[in-house]
């Protein structure tokens, strides 16, 4: 039959992969949300934070400064700016204009499309983490993790936890009017139980508990832990896991594609 | 025969009599309890630029959408290049290029950024700088999509929809939205789409439109094809024919007239008579009276317009009529 495709293989052209994650570098450039909240705001803090006389003081109960102390808590902060405020937005509104449609007409699904954005906002979160913690103990006082690898582990899974949680909004928000405020309202909470507040020394033994069972409170007890140079708690670590693990299924599950 | 049937008939002798590239039987699909297409099936042949016509909520875009493998028919079969649009997805993809009724791409994508990125998605691109010279764009190339005019945004959304060189491009309402002038200028470009060798299924419900583009309509009803042919036989057949109206020199026995196997009807309006025909009336009404030595003057012709056929099939004004009303 002359009017059959002819045999050919059909492969994802990889080429596509690295068009889309250039695209969207572009696009984070021109659209400079996550550069402006996500980076921007903490590297400000850090240094507001950073002038104040206060911060350079030590914590009397352990030996670091309150900048130290303070520190994994903008990392929180870079988490639920980026991934709460900055990534979903575009993503419901390329699900409303119909253009993630428009994508599963070629050859290339538009999972992939969200694989590139995940990718760049993960790696802008990345970048004001590295400004933050090397910014504050260049310039700040702050000290440096004693335990390294155990710091980059609770940082990794923390922004596992916080982006599924992102995707969430991203999955099922209808509209940019919603995912906006959805990601300011969960925002609050997470940040208070961070500890952005009321330090998690100074909450009550409930709130001390549930800010352990939060995604950043565990995520700003298992950073302080390795700032001290203990090991991180496997307690802390798994809270964040399962975070990352839950909300990361319910995102894919009940993500909608128009 | 008309010139129109002529430019019809050679057309076809082009466009060749081998297997169908598209087949679709007995396409079913409903949402819920509402039934959005019943029963359609056409085949389109290589070459063709095939119309799906009908009112609003016919059932066209639901159509190309299962041919397009958006949605999954609840019954009947499709067979686009031999392959079926669910379970081939994959492989219809790199040949089918689709152009959506709705939605918007990146805004703050330049023109040129959004066809390399969509040329990357395919195994064997077409050439983007000729298509943006097909398509007019070339001018607009760094322009950032958010500054393109309706017309623009519509020709680069035909590029992407070009840009995987498929075999067969389904075009959703492709005109809706643009000034006259915008319209005949993608007419052209859907023409040239064409000679470069891609099938075309056009849906539309310009009724202008398919009478310069489509070498065949299927016309869509209430989830069914009601009509299927080139859009020349279906205004003459079903639109209620040609009408001449002319003021004859003298007074003549109308039986002159109806006797001929082409006239339907004549009809006096005062000093002037209506003759009402399947064919090219003016001949044979000017012969005829002329062996009696009666004249026709001030002459005017009528031809039934698909938009006729669309009125007297659907029993509906087209929805091109009531866009102009509005």
């Amino acid at each position: 039959m002359s009017a059959t495709v002819p045999a050919m293989q059909i492969r994802l052209p990889r080429k596509a992969i690295g068009k889309l994650i250039a695209t969207e570098l572009k696009q984070a450039w021109r659209e400079p949300v996550a550069l402006l909240l996500g980076v921007l705001v903490p590297v400000v803090f850090l240094v507001i934070f950073g002038l104040a006389p206060a911060f350079q003081k030590n914590v009397p109960t352990t030996s670091t400064t309150y900048m130290t102390e303070y520190t994994p808590i903008l990392i929180g902060l870079t988490l639920v700016l980026i991934a709460l405020i900055s990534m979903p937005i575009p993503i419901v509104m390329q699900r409303q204009s119909a253009y993630l449609r428009r994508l599963s007409t070629t050859p290339v699904a538009p999972g992939w499309l969200l694989v590139a954005q995940v990718l760049v906002n993960v790696l802008l979160a990345v970048l004001a983490i590295v400004l933050v913690v090397v910014g504050g103990v260049l310039f700040f006082h702050a000290h440096a993790p004693a335990d390294i690898p155990g710091f980059i582990l609770a940082a990794l899974l923390a922004t596992a936890a916080i982006f599924a949680l992102g995707l969430i909004i991203a999955a099922v928000a209808p509209d940019p009017r919603i995912a906006g405020p959805a990601g300011a309202v969960l925002l609050y909470p997470l940040m208070f139980l961070a500890g952005l507040w009321t330090p998690r020394e100074t909450m009550s033994p409930l709130m001390h508990t549930l800010s352990d069972y939060s995604p950043l409170g565990a995520a700003v007890q298992a950073m302080l832990t390795a700032v001290h140079g203990g090991i991180p708690s496997a307690q802390s670590l798994l809270v964040m896991a399962a975070y990352a693990v839950g909300f990361g299924f319910v995102a894919v599950r009940f993500f909608r594609w128009e | 025969m008309t010139a129109m049937d002529n430019r019809v008939m050679e057309r076809q002798t082009t466009i060749g009599l081998g297997p169908p590239i598209v087949e679709v039987q007995c396409l079913h699909k409903t949402y819920g309890r509402t039934t959005a297409v019943d029963d359609v099936s056409f085949s389109v042949q290589p070459g063709e630029i095939f119309g799906i016509l009908g009112p609003n909520g016919a059932g066209k875009t639901t159509t190309v959408e299962c041919i397009s493998g958006l949605r999954a028919a609840d019954g009947g079969t499709i067979r686009v290049l031999g392959l079926d649009p669910q379970r081939d997805r994959a492989a219809l993809r790199t040949w089918l290029g689709v152009q959506l009724q709705e939605g918007s791409l990146r805004s703050s994508l330049r023109v040129w950024e959004t066809l390399d990125l969509f040329a990357s998605f395919y195994p064997h691109p077409a050439e983007t700088g000729e298509l943006l010279d097909l398509l007019g764009l070339t001018p607009k190339r760094e322009a950032s999509y958010r500054s393109l005019s309706g017309g623009q945004k519509q020709r680069l959304s035909v590029a992407l929809a070009l840009v995987g060189n498929p075999r067969v491009a389904i075009l959703d309402e492709l005109t809706t939205g643009l000034d006259p002038q915008a319209r005949r200028e993608t007419w052209g470009l859907i023409e040239n789409v064409r000679d470069r060798g891609v099938t075309v299924l056009l849906v539309t419900h310009f009724m202008d439109e398919a009478e310069r583009l489509c070498d065949r309509v299927a016309l869509i009803d209430r989830g069914r094809v009601i009509a299927m042919d080139t859009p020349t036989h279906l205004a003459e057949q079903e639109g209620g024919g040609h009408h001449m109206r002319f003021q004859p020199s003298g007074p003549f026995d109308d039986r002159l007239l109806t006797q001929l196997p082409i006239v339907n009807q004549v009809e006096h309006q005062g000093h002037r008579i209506v003759v009402s025909g399947t064919d090219d009336l003016l001949n044979a009404v000017t012969h005829t009276l002329a062996r009696v030595g009666v004249e026709v003057r001030e002459v005017q012709l009528e031809s039934a317009t698909l938009e006729d056929a669309f009125v007297r099939l659907t029993g509906r004004p087209s929805p091109s009529t009531d866009k102009e009303k509005r």
